[in-house]
């Protein structure tokens, strides 16, 4: 029994069933054990995977489940062993609380990709109990999958850095796109893409957001940065900038046409899928070879390089821009999200609106 | 008024042609070019017959303009060399692959790239710089600018070495770009035709582990003991293939058919590359979890430019890599286009152009 399972008690909001719907949950969190940290849940961001989970869209959900891994807060206890932090400090955790340790991955600080990697939320944890994420108000994390918010980072906007921010930010890095002068295309303008729009332009990059959406133009160019707008459909436009960017974010993870980005591609280029569409795509292999052209994939980030991401952001003062929303306004947030209607994140103002029911 | 084949340049040459899609190729009498300060003229003494010529001999990919003289795996021996040509003299031997002319201009051309050139010439069913068709190899000579001629190095034998040209550059160089030469890594190579042996060959080379990837297990002891292969996997043995998902750093996929990627995707490794170098005629399906899960790329890659194609012929001269080939006439070419549709060769077809090809 969920309640029972551990030795301190925790609030959160849960979904039951395929509906989706939230509701207050009562569960408990294990003991600060060695190597642990505790810390209360100031604020959490609402990703899209924590919509696909509650509605069991990936097919894998186990109920009852409590979303959230875009989590900052405050450390309110350590364990005997962690020497990386102390009481007091701020914080934050994203998708992963465990890895094996023990494989080529981790050694490499790719936890991310290590096979028998622990999930935030919906994941079975090392004692066997099933792990629950920050729509709670405390958390207990093994050190090595805490990150420090940098000061002059404000915690409610830093939260979505710790998916979206690392999502964007380590194919960026990975494919070689972080190279000032690079042409870089960022398709879709939602929770990733606003994000990735502004490493980019941080990291030196000419960048053109490609999106479905005319009306997000002006906001694109004038308040994210970006040098450039497509739309999509139009295809004047796409026939404009064909051959033209040394590397693209596809952030979509609704079916879409890979042809048309290919060929917005130099050759040598590389189409970067970080959103996930569940049937596969069309993949045209002409186009490929003829530009020796790339379509890989990428997935988070290992621990080291998302303390990286979050230092970054705070040089650059890069952060997300949310909507700040009270807990009970989680399951019409989830309704706004699955019609894109944000702009560009919801992130739940756990500390001050969650309370526990007696 | 356009001019005849025949007519077109001051040079009577020969070959097989086909003229439709049926792809039946027959003799055809056409000419070259004057052989001007930047050429080279090859006497044709072998080419091979790459998968490519069987395609656009039978228009598969839409964009064949018949007549069309096939052949892009030429070796033979310089029989003039222009004014400004240095580094060739007559007698040399030498070899054509699938480029004769580029911009020279661009990029890509700047960069030992020429295969990239948005103006890029092929040596057959392209139209060359002076706005004339260019006609292949199945024919008994060529006329092509130095900058595309290659040396042809003195121990390779000049009729298993010719596919080389095609074949060889088409795998050598995917395996560079994509990082494919650390000895001791993992390398899968998908179909075991003219691309996949050469690949097992460039592949053991490197010092990489091979493992052939294959539909049927006919292949299997010759992959084994005499292509050097290290393992041999059946698509259709889902528990071998369960074994081996996870396994291989890279693939190097040279079907040329439609084929599904998932499982050869399972195949790789965390952050493992899949090279597609086949040119299937239709779109593939490629799921896209294991891409983001695994941090695995397809990517794609088309021979290879003209310094690159050197450092390969030379590269398979130093480890006496050449193709395992079927030497044919030429007026044998229909059945053995016949049989290349059916995958029926060990690995690749060679004319011996130089012995039978007679007007």
């Amino acid at each position: 029994m969920s309640s029972a399972e551990h030795p301190r008690k925790a609030f959160g909001w849960a979904a039951r069933d395929a509906s989706g719907v939230l509701s207050p949950f009562n569960f408990s969190r294990r003991a600060t054990g060695e190597k642990d940290v505790a810390f209360k849940v100031l604020y959490c961001g609402i990703c899209h995977s924590d919509l696909h989970m509650v509605k069991n869209e990936w097919g894998h959900t186990v109920y009852p489940v409590v979303p959230g891994h875009e989590i900052v807060g405050e450390v309110t206890e350590v364990g005997s062993n962690v020497t990386k932090f102390k009481v007091g400090d701020r914080v934050g955790v994203g998708c992963m609380v465990g890895s094996c340790h023990s494989c080529d991955n981790c050694a490499n600080n790719v936890e991310n990709y290590c096979p028998k990697m622990i999930l935030t939320y919906g994941s079975k944890y090392h004692d066997g109990t099933m792990t629950y994420g920050g729509y709670s108000d405390t958390m207990v994390v093994e050190e090595h999958f805490i990150v420090r918010i940098p000061d002059n980072l404000p915690l409610d906007a830093a939260a979505p850095l710790l998916c979206a921010g690392i999502t964007v930010f380590s194919p960026l890095r990975y494919y070689g796109l972080d190279r000032p002068g690079a042409h870089v295309g960022v398709v879709g303008l939602g929770g990733l893409g606003h994000v990735a729009v502004k490493f980019a332009k941080a990291m030196g990059a000419k960048v053109t957001v490609i999106s479905t959406s005319p009306n997000k133009k002006n906001e694109a160019i004038e308040s994210l940065g970006a040098d450039a707008f497509l739309i999509s459909r139009n295809q004047d436009e796409l026939e404009g900038a064909m051959g033209t960017m040394d590397g693209i974010i596809d952030t979509v993870s609704a079916h879409h046409p890979l042809l048309p980005l290919i060929g917005l591609l130099k050759s040598h280029g590389k189409l970067v899928l970080v959103g996930a569409p569940e049937k596969p795509l069309e993949l045209p292999v002409f186009p490929l070879l003829l530009g020796r052209k790339l379509v890989g994939g990428s997935c988070i980030g290992g621990m080291k390089e998302t303390q990286e991401m979050v230092d970054f952001a705070a040089k650059h003062n890069i952060t997300a821009d949310i909507e700040v929303i009270p807990i009970d306004y989680v399951n019409t947030a989830m309704g706004r999200l699955l019609k894109a209607d944000v702009k560009y994140r919801f992130v739940i103002d756990i500390a001050n609106t969650m309370k526990a029911s007696s | 008024m356009a001019k005849s084949p025949e007519g077109e340049h001051p040079h009577k040459a020969f070959g097989w042609a086909a003229r439709d899609p049926s792809g039946a190729l027959s003799p055809f009498h056409f000419s070259r070019r004057e052989n001007g300060d930047e050429d080279v003229t090859v006497k044709i003494l072998y080419c091979g017959v790459c998968h490519s010529d069987l395609h656009t001999a039978k228009n598969e990919w839409g964009f064949t303009n018949y007549p069309v003289v096939p052949g892009h795996e030429i070796v033979g021996v310089a029989t003039k060399v222009g004014n400004n040509v240095e580094k060739f003299k007559v007698g040399d031997k030498v070899g054509v692959g699938v480029l004769v002319g580029s911009c020279k201009r661009c990029e890509p051309c700047q960069q030992d790239l020429e295969n990239y050139c948005p103006k890029v010439t092929l040596t057959y069913n392209s139209i060359g710089q002076d706005g004339t068709k260019t006609y292949g190899g199945y024919s008994d000579m060529i006329v092509v600018d130095q900058r595309y001629v290659l040396r042809f190095p003195d121990n390779l034998p000049l009729d298993a070495g010719a596919p080389l040209l095609c074949a060889g550059i088409t795998v050598y160089s995917p395996m560079k770009y994509y990082g494919m030469t650390e000895a001791g890594k993992h390398l899968g190579v998908a179909g075991l035709g003219g691309l996949g042996h050469v690949a097992v060959k460039i592949g053991k080379a490197f010092g990489l582990k091979v493992t052939v990837i294959s539909s049927s297990s006919k292949k299997e002891s010759e992959a084994i003991n005499k292509l050097g292969a290290d393992s041999f996997l059946v698509t259709s043995d889902p528990a071998k293939m369960k074994a081996a998902m996870g396994t291989m750093d890279f693939i190097i996929d040279t079907i040329s058919a439609v084929h599904p990627l998932l499982p050869l995707l399972s195949l790789l490794k965390m952050n493992g590359k899949l090279v597609t170098v086949g040119l299937p005629d239709k779109p593939l399906e490629l799921p896209i979890f294991p891409l983001v899960v695994g941090r695995k790329l397809v990517g794609g890659s088309d021979i290879g430019g003209m310094k690159e194609t050197q450092e390969m012929l030379d590269f398979c001269a130093k480890h006496n890599i050449a193709a395992d080939i079927e030497l044919i006439r030429m007026e044998d070419i229909n059945t053995a286009m016949e049989r290349l549709a059916k995958s029926d060769v060990r690995y690749r077809f060679v004319i011996d152009v130089g012995n039978s090809l007679s007007q």
